[in-house]
């Protein structure tokens, strides 16, 4: 297995785990929806059934992805975790909130009552979704950042990265960061009805099932229309071409309509992101348009990982930047000059055999809960 | 750089009090889950309705505690990237590679079977069901393993080589990471765990038969709790004699601040009690205490194991004096010395750079040479002077006598426990003790943390021993920010804490109203 074998290896599965994360948002979309489609008691506890059960699996991707990614690609954790302080400080911040809103929000002697943990859960399937959705449209469109290992040796001043002076606050304000944010956090909403509608199964509520459809449709029409928006800003962007060679930077071209040549270069990439468009699609559209169809947020949740893992693709492969520079384009990070060492990479390998493991057993755990009795 | 020191104080305290919120929570999710399962099994062995009772009880309370604990967990593994970025290159090689292995092998298993336990009572079969109560716990453990396996390799870095043209270290030996500290290390904070949960569970039980409430309930838990803590707690004892000794090989600057010691000698005694002399310096004539009661070789046995060896000062340490494997005094390098040493390996490093760009192997190969053969002390070249390498002592000596002095009147307390339930029933004429053990609980979670502060605090300044110190470690972010995330962090764990121990407060008072035990079930 050679470092260049591994690096690859490495990065899908970091696609994996941002796919399967992204499908899991499912559980803040349902959050980002109490004070809507929760308005009335009944529909607030089913959001809270449904989602309470499955928070923990959304929680431990997220914990699992910053992991794996600390360990694949230290500089990627380095640089864009302490350079774009505020808007990762945000995020967790946000996920702090979750993690106990659902065990104490109806729990006697909570303190705050109710609504205050109500209101967490809001802020953590909204704000913190938009702010995830953006921290990854950086993968695209870059951070104001700059590398320099030298920096380690300068005793005053040993950081080997520095950030824009407003430290993730100019990403959170960028607006092609903004439509991603705001698109993920449609998909999670639009998930999350499908989600409850594949809940409630054939013989639920029809009234109930009925406004699940209504919001279905609609966080769905406003995801695709944001989606479609993303992609045009994606094809059209102009990134870097980076050249490496022994885990440095040796040289950085701009160019023209970069992640479209990439998906149409390797194009496994664009079909890849084309089944996850159909299925979405049709997940989405079958359960809008028969009559009681409750099997469309599969559809939409594998249309979901594979749209993801395209992305990733197209973001790290093929001498591509997945965290361009927009202040030192040799400071960009690739995943040739961001990796662990091929020693550690390769202990990893093994450790991720466990991952289909870890998988089978959470669909096993997942279709036994989910069971009807 | 501005302000630097301000960032890396601020930063230093923001990881610290997620450390310290977190640790409140961790070890009784160790020992409560593994409670539980025992229950659990009991009742599945029994089918006694008495042992169910217990289960949900304690689990429910398990939950509660649970819950708040992941959340301070996820804080702490994104701290490493937002407030240590340099840590995390410099070593992200190595250290990364414990947190992923935890979340894919223990987390995924702890939180999916987690929501089984809590939510799946009618979902699943019984034996499923008990079978996800015990995988949670031995996830909860799992996890804790990967953990410290981490942190003990930043106390002991072993496994790894530099590699210059990377300006990093990089894992060469993952085995290594499994060093008898890390085991060591492991075993002590899961028993510690152990330890809390059964004062927990005591604590809890004795407010019931203070409030005359479900008596056969209470004593039942007290009954299990008294034992395995007990257990967990002679165990934490024994582990922690093996810490004492790893420290004294592989830090012995920890230990001689463990003691405030400044001028060790052979058969040293150890303090039982004493006031530091706040003035005492490593390079002034001043007594190390202007009080104490010492025992006569104590810490030459707790180091070694050997009343005659010969245990090195702070004093002894700086300038040079220590001791080998064999427990022998030998002339080591002081610290002048390592900070010289420290500076030739980063000039070398820095001229291996220079050279590398340069294309000039000759010149890369000489100044590697010179990296090589300094790099042990490489962390040294950030100090100023001698005095910024030396750890609080004051802090360290404190909280070593707080962790030792709760830990035996802990072990006092499980004695007493255990008395009192079997003997007579003396537990019902014994009120007093329903008090002392509701008053423990809170002095078990201060034995706890002040564990970690001598393990944490006694490594200062190093976030990774001789190698990077925190000055070093940090991430270029302004003070101001790192302030306000200070607070916001602070603010938002104290008030989860405030309903957790309010929720848990209030659930125990209203469920202990209530019929927890059945005697014709029994």
């Amino acid at each position: 297995m050679t470092l260049e074998y591994l690096q690859n290896y490495w990065w899908l599965l970091i696609s994996v785990l941002g796919g399967i994360l992204v499908f899991l948002l499912f559980v803040q979309g349902g959050q980002s929806m109490i004070y809507g489609l929760g308005r009335t008691p009944g529909r607030r506890d089913m959001i809270i059934d449904a989602m309470g059960s499955k928070w923990e699996l959304t929680f431990t991707t997220l914990v699992t992805f910053g992991g794996a990614f600390f360990a694949s690609f230290p500089l990627y954790y380095s640089t864009c975790f302490g350079g774009a302080y505020w808007l990762w400080i945000l995020v967790l911040f946000s996920f702090v909130l979750q993690a106990v809103s659902y065990e104490y929000r109806r729990k006697k002697g909570n303190v705050y009552g109710t609504r205050t943990y109500d209101a967490f859960l809001f802020f953590n399937g909204s704000i913190g979704v938009i702010l995830l959705g953006e921290a990854v449209a950086m993968y695209f469109f870059g951070g104001e950042f700059t590398v320099n290992r030298g920096n380690l040796l300068q005793a005053g001043s040993p950081v080997i990265s520095q950030w824009a002076p407003s430290h993730g606050f100019e990403a959170i304000f960028n607006w092609r960061n903004f439509t991603l944010g705001l698109a993920v956090l449609f998909l999670a909403r639009m998930q999350a009805s499908l989600y409850m509608m594949n809940r409630l199964g054939h013989t639920g509520d029809d009234s109930t099932f009925a406004a699940l459809k209504r919001a279905a449709l609609i966080n769905g029409g406003v995801f695709v229309v944001l989606f479609l928006a993303f992609l045009a800003i994606l094809f059209t962007y102009t990134g870097y071409d980076v050249v490496s060679e022994d885990g440095h930077t040796v040289s950085v071209t701009k160019a023209t309509c970069k992640y479209f040549t990439n998906m149409t270069r390797d194009w496994w990439e664009l079909v890849t992101l084309l089944f996850g468009v159909v299925a979405v699609l049709y997940g989405l559209l079958r359960s809008v348009l028969a009559k009681r169809f409750t099997a469309g947020v599969w559809f939409t949740g594998i249309g979901t990982f594979l749209a993801v893992i395209a992305l990733f693709w197209a973001a790290g492969y093929g001498d591509t930047a997945f965290l361009p520079s927009l202040t030192d384009p040799m400071s960009s990070l690739t995943i040739r000059n961001s990796s662990s060492s091929l020693f550690t990479l390769k202990a990893m390998s093994y450790a991720s055999i466990f991952i289909p493991f870890v998988l089978a057993y959470i669909f096993y755990v997942w279709r036994q809960m989910d069971r009807k009795h | 750089m501005e302000n630097l020191s301000t960032v890396v104080d601020w930063s230093r305290l923001q990881f610290a009090m997620t450390a310290i919120y977190h640790w409140l929570f961790v070890p009784l999710t160790l020992g409560l889950s593994v409670i539980v399962a025992i229950m659990e099994s009991a009742y599945l062995r029994t089918k006694s309705e008495n042992w169910l009772k217990a289960t949900k009880f304690w689990m429910t309370l398990f939950g509660i505690n649970f819950a708040i604990g992941v959340a301070t967990g996820l804080i702490l593994e994104f701290e490493f990237g937002t407030n240590w970025s340099n840590y995390s290159w410099f070593v992200g090689d190595i250290f990364g590679a414990p947190l992923a292995i935890e979340g894919i092998v223990a987390f995924f298993m702890e939180a999916t079977f987690g929501a089984v336990m809590f939510f799946g009572w009618n979902k699943v079969s019984p034996r499923f069901h008990l079978a996800s109560t015990w995988l949670t716990a031995i996830g909860a453990s799992i996890s804790a393993l990967w953990i410290l396996v981490a942190n003990a390799w930043m106390q002991y870095p072993v496994g790894m080589e530099f590699d210059p043209a990377q300006m990093r270290n990089v894992m060469t030996d993952f085995w290594a990471l499994f060093s008898g500290i890390a085991v060591n290390k492991f075993f002590h904070a899961v028993f510690s765990g152990w330890a809390l949960a059964g004062v927990f569970v005591i604590g809890v039980s004795c407010y019931m038969l203070w409030r005359r409430r479900n008596r056969d309930f209470a004593v039942n838990s007290i009954k299990v709790g008294a034992w395995f803590g007990l257990v967990g707690l002679l165990l934490t004892m024994y582990t922690g004699d093996g810490s004492a000794v790893q420290v004294a090989r592989h830090q012995p600057m920890k230990l001689a601040a463990m003691e405030g010691l400044y001028h060790g000698h052979k058969g040293q005694s150890i303090t039982a009690v004493a006031w530091l002399n706040p003035d005492k310096e490593w390079n002034n004539d001043q007594d190390e205490y202007l009080f104490d009661v010492s025992i006569p070789y104590g810490l030459s046995i707790l180091a070694n194991h050997d009343a005659d060896s010969f245990v090195p000062g702070i004093t002894d340490i700086v300038e040079g004096f220590s001791i080998n494997a064999e427990g022998d005094t030998i002339n080591t390098v002081s610290y002048a010395e390592r900070i010289e040493r420290g500076k030739l390996a980063q000039k070398a490093l820095a001229d291996y750079d220079a050279a590398r760009k340069a294309g000039d192997t000759a010149a890369m190969q000489a100044a590697d040479t010179v990296l090589k053969a300094n790099y042990p002390y490489f962390g040294y070249a950030y100090f100023k002077d001698v005095n910024e390498a030396i750890p609080p002592v004051g802090l360290t000596f404190t909280m070593f006598r707080v962790m030792v002095i709760l830990g035996s009147y802990f072990l006092l307390f499980y004695a007493v426990t255990l008395l009192l339930v079997y003997r007579r029933n003396l537990i019902d004429r014994s009120r007093w003790f329903y008090i002392v053990a509701m008053a423990s609980v809170p002095f078990m979670w201060l034995c706890s943390e002040a564990g970690w502060a001598v393990a944490e605090v006694g490594r200062q300044p190093w976030t990774i021993q001789d190698l990077l110190p925190t000055v070093a470690a940090i991430s270029d972010i302004p003070a101001s920010s790192v302030v306000l995330t200070f607070w916001m962090f602070a603010a938002v764990f104290t008030l989860l804490l405030v309903a957790e121990v309010s929720i848990m407060c209030r659930y125990i008072d209203r469920r202990s109203k209530e019929e927890l035990y059945t005697p014709q079930n029994a």
